[in-house]
């Protein structure tokens, strides 16, 4: 379906996202023309999404980032849905993924300090349903982000 | 930061591809105060950096899991030898380092999982220092927008 040029293309906008499609063609050897055609393409396949900012929530004043790894009760029919729908409301939750694996789902929970954190714990994460199991990962740094696919 | 700047923020992430006279628009600001407004946000380190978005999945790559790595030999091995030969592996995507049950948090893409057993063996398990490693296999992914 791609072909190198594409690659080609998606692997230098991958590592400068804020490239414009003229010096990205260019990068890639190739016209504007041919690129433009290229990316738009890709586009409309829905290989390419678009390009998203990238908040840095420690900037904002949000020091503590807490990876919480969760085991819900699977005993309770609808734990899954249940569990997702009310951990959405909740406004520190940045992410959420479900896994196959030891762990069910993965929170990362941002907090303003640990005072903070430890408030959103007890007030919005210890009362969702279905919890069986709790641990969590205090994050430290960030050695490598968002490196993008190995394309 | 005002309310106005939160509304940008958010619209940021979700596009920071479409103009800032578009932007602008959808939040009743002129074109040159939605740039400066960009440009503020932008020195104070609120935005980290711009990231393209790709489908993983149609592009080949159909698995994502995230690993668990405990260092083998704490003290003695150097943390600097790890993550300099962690961050070189080209199917690792994130690295992170955590504090808890593990030591590191990996985020790895595969095509498929004999790909990633690959990954697994051969590049995993022999960096300088890994001991135990737990593997998850990723399902569901969202990202939500935040306290903003």
């Amino acid at each position: 379906m791609l072909d190198d040029a594409d690659r080609r293309l998606l692997r230098y906008w991958q590592a400068e996202p804020t490239l414009s499609q003229g010096e990205l063609a260019e990068r890639a050897g190739m016209t504007t023309g041919r690129a433009v055609r290229r990316i738009a393409r890709m586009q409309e396949l829905g290989i390419v999404r678009g390009v998203g900012a990238v908040i840095d929530w420690a900037a904002l004043g949000y020091a503590v980032e807490v990876s919480l790894r969760i085991t819900l009760d699977k005993t309770q029919g609808n734990a899954f849905d249940a569990f997702m729908a009310e951990a959405r409301k909740v406004p520190e939750v940045i992410e959420l993924q479900t896994f196959l694996g030891r762990v069910d789902v993965r929170l990362s929970i941002i907090a303003r300090d640990m005072a903070h954190y430890q408030q959103i714990y007890r007030a919005s994460i210890l009362t969702l349903p279905h919890i069986s199991e709790i641990e969590a990962l205090m994050h430290v740094a960030r050695i490598k982000t968002s490196a993008g696919l190995p394309l | 930061m005002d309310e106005t700047d939160r509304r940008l923020l958010k619209a940021l992430v979700r596009d920071a591809g479409q103009s800032t006279g578009v932007l602008g628009k959808r939040l009743g600001l002129s074109q040159p105060a939605t740039w400066r407004r960009i440009k503020r946000l932008e020195e104070a380190g609120a935005i980290r950096g711009r990231q393209l978005r790709l489908d993983a999945e149609k592009l080949g790559f159909g698995v994502t899991v995230f690993l668990g790595v405990k260092l083998a030999l704490r003290g003695r091995v150097s943390l600097d030898d790890f993550e300099r030969a962690v961050t070189a592996i080209p199917e690792v995507q994130t690295v992170e380092h955590v504090l808890g049950l593990y030591d590191y948090r990996l985020r790895v893409v595969a095509r498929d999982l004999p790909d990633f057993e690959r990954v697994l063996r051969r590049r995993i398990m022999t960096l300088p220092g890994a001991g135990e490693v737990e593997a998850n296999v990723l399902l569901s992914e969202e990202r939500l927008a935040g306290p903003l």
